[in-house]
């Protein structure tokens, strides 16, 4: 997928004016929010969870190297196959391998992130092997040309006259005249569409919530069902998973899995869980023959022992971005590439690069609700104040804010000079705006003033006033 | 050098582990041998609470319908459901033997396709290996017992589960696994299931049957 994170600005701008995004986010705002507030009320110990869901994933991240190494002889001890991917390209070239050995030409995806960030559906497309996404928001969007706007909602910023007009447009084996006024006949089409593709389908593809390395298990979460029809129904079934989806233990997934729902949807339980060991055994009447794990690193052997460390340890859950205002303001696609939100605001820069992505981690109020909500308690604005900084030693930000900040740096280093600067500029600005008591325009302010007035200052300045008060109150 | 050499390799050289080798292999080594139960949310299932009756109100919570039958009655119970809902008398189901023994009313017997669904079939019939109490949670294994297809392709699924293998928590079942399975090894799929199919992707709007099953029936046998 192209990065189009470098034109954050612009994307920005656009989502703001587009009437039809702001309704759907305002779902967004309003139903998420609440949900997981209930789904997280309903259980006493969702703190105390926290705490060792933490724990666990520090505990494998100290280990990776060991629990790979378990995990993947517990897979090969049941049949199954793991191969390793340094990176997007390999991971593509493994999965088409696979494919064509299977002479697959119809392939069946469960919902995986994995998949978008390696660019799977396009490179199969373009060698001859038709990827069709189940889950359906994925379908939706796949029918549009488009890419997720949410890593738990892809299709978010859609409305469902939008919807009707993808199915009517794909869909012309079906009679013209059809109901598709409710949702429900929407989804029930879908459904009977998606029933035959995967019945016919040679391989199915899914993502995988959690591996567990005591059983050599991947685990995917669903509402729908789709992820469980496509490793069953196919001949051969890939797990695509990055290397950081490790746990130790059936108990330990167990852990994690509590707060997974809560912190996404809401639900105390997903409706599907589902936990796969290998192929078809001697006896089974269903299920695949073979059984494939892509493990891929794309980058993220190298955030071990480094500050974002921490991001690894996320469940994807999507809570960061339906807390944060600045997703809610302007959606998923504006943030350029796979993940959007706080989580995408880190995990891009790693990924893509800080000089095409350091718009993201500036994109943020500090607010610190992402965090607050982080069932992993990843430390996000941390994070994203440590690309900030790199992004400014590599001097990837403008000449004329780096002046600025060298300005005041300048200042700040010298708090005699500074206290006299900003005294004498509030005195100035006070005795100006007097009169109207606030500025609809100022030179050098004109990115603050273009969107509403700034206050005059009044009562001298902070230090001023700490030092009275402070007096005072001896 | 290969590419599971070289990601292993940047894992420990991004570690710094170099030395405490051993401490670090014995760690993981003690995990997984132990596995240690974590916290277990307090579902009053040690001082006594009804650990049946909150699996029964947990999988109504999540949309399913749910009744509470003694063994001599599990076959009317399923002919009553299959009428009251305008099913036709007939179940794809499994070689499990407790569906087997399943006494039918009188004339009533409904046709049984035995083996795995192919797609076609309207009702399927499955016995639970467990339910979990602490969310109304079903634990189906994978096997010619019960084949996972009948779990997701009909329209309606109806699912025994004995209220003696009703478990508080999920941990309380791994440990039934292990003990059945052996350590570290597991069937196919273990298939956890809470409440039918559904999709919130359109403008948020919950519908219920998605891609599996649009109903799902649990029967608690008790006795």
């Amino acid at each position: 997928m192209e990065v189009r994170s470098p034109q954050f600005r612009q994307s920005a701008a656009a989502a703001l004016d587009d009437a039809r995004l702001q309704g759907a986010l305002r779902q967004v705002r309003s139903r998420f929010i609440d949900k997981r507030a209930k789904g997280v009320a309903s259980l006493p110990e969702f703190e105390a969870l926290r705490e060792n869901a933490r724990a666990i994933k520090n505990h494998v991240l100290e280990r990776l190297d060991l629990y790979l190494e378990a995990y993947e002889e517990r897979v090969t001890a049941q049949g199954g196959h793991v191969h390793w991917a340094r990176d997007a390209s390999e991971a593509r070239g493994i999965v088409l391998d696979l494919c064509r050995k299977a002479n697959a030409r119809v392939v069946t995806k469960g919902k995986s992130m994995i998949s978008e960030e390696i660019g799977l559906n396009a490179f199969l497309e373009r060698h001859g092997v038709a990827p069709v996404e189940t889950d359906l928001g994925e379908y939706i969007i796949q029918l549009r040309g488009e890419h997720p706007s949410h890593i738990i909602a892809p299709a978010v910023h859609l409305n469902i006259g939008q919807v009707r007009d993808s199915f009517r447009a794909a869909h012309t084996h079906l009679p013209p005249d059809r109901a598709m006024e409710a949702p429900e006949s929407l989804l029930a089409e879908a459904r009977g569409v998606l029933r035959e593709k995967f019945l016919s389908a040679d391989v199915g593809i899914t993502g995988a919530n959690f591996l567990i390395a005591e059983t050599g298990t991947s685990v995917i979460v669903t509402n729908e069902g789709n992820g469980d029809l496509t490793q069953l129904l196919p001949r051969i079934h890939i797990v695509l998973a990055s290397i950081e989806k490790i746990v130790p233990t059936l108990d330990d997934m167990s852990q994690i899995m509590r707060l997974l729902a809560r912190s996404a949807t809401g639900q105390e339980m997903s409706v599907y869980t589902t936990l796969s060991t290998g192929p078809r055994r001697r006896g089974d009447l269903d299920g695949p023959e073979q059984y494939h794990v892509v493990l891929l690193d794309n980058g993220r052997s190298n955030m071990v022992g480094t500050e974002f460390q921490d991001m690894l340890r996320c469940i994807r859950c999507g809570a960061c971005m339906n807390h944060c205002p600045v997703y809610q303001a302007v959606g998923g696609h504006a943030y350029g590439w796979v993940y959007p939100g706080p989580m995408g605001a880190v995990l891009t820069p790693t990924l893509v690069g800080v000089d095409k992505a350091g718009h993201l981690p500036n994109a943020s109020t500090f607010c610190g609700r992402c965090e607050s909500v982080c069932p992993m308690k990843i430390p996000l604005p941390k994070m994203m104040r440590h690309w900030r900084e790199r992004e400014f030693e590599r001097h990837l930000v403008p000449a004329d804010f780096r002046r600025g900040l060298k300005l005041w740096a300048w200042f700040a280093r010298r708090p005699f000079l500074y206290r006299v600067f900003a005294g004498l500029g509030m005195t100035v600005l006070g005795l100006a705006g007097r009169r109207r008591g606030r500025f609809a325009r100022l030179p050098l302010a004109a990115g603050w003033t273009a969107h509403r007035d700034l206050p005059a200052p009044q009562g001298g300045t902070f230090i001023g006033q700490w030092k009275r008060r402070r007096g005072a109150g001896r | 050098m290969s590419g599971r050499d070289d990601i292993l390799r940047r894992i420990r050289a991004s570690l710094g582990s170099g030395d405490g080798e051993a401490g670090r292999a014995q760690a993981v080594a003690r995990r997984l041998k132990r596995h240690p139960r974590g916290i277990i949310p307090d579902t009053g299932a040690d001082t006594g609470a009804d650990t049946v009756a909150r699996f029964v109100d947990k999988a109504r919570a999540a949309a399913a319908t749910v009744e509470t039958v003694r063994s001599a009655n599990v076959g009317k119970a399923i002919v009553d459901f299959l009428r009251a809902h305008n099913l036709p008398q007939r179940l794809r189901a499994g070689a499990d033997e407790r569906l087997r023994r399943i006494a039918w009313p009188k004339g009533g017997e409904p046709e049984i396709l035995a083996g795995a669904s192919d797609g076609d079939d309207v009702t399927g019939l499955s016995h639970a290996f467990a339910g979990v109490g602490e969310t109304g949670t079903l634990v189906l294994l994978s096997g010619a017992d019960n084949p996972s297809t009948v779990n997701f392709l009909p329209e309606n699924h109806i699912v025994i589960v004995d209220a003696a293998d009703i478990a508080a928590d999920y941990e309380t079942v791994w440990t039934r696994l292990r003990r059945r399975f052996g350590a570290s090894k597991m069937p196919r799929t273990v298939n956890l299931v809470t409440g039918p199919s559904r999709s919130a992707d359109i403008e948020q709007t919950l519908i219920m049957g998605a891609h599996g099953p649009v109903r799902l029936h649990v029967i608690v046998v008790t006795g």
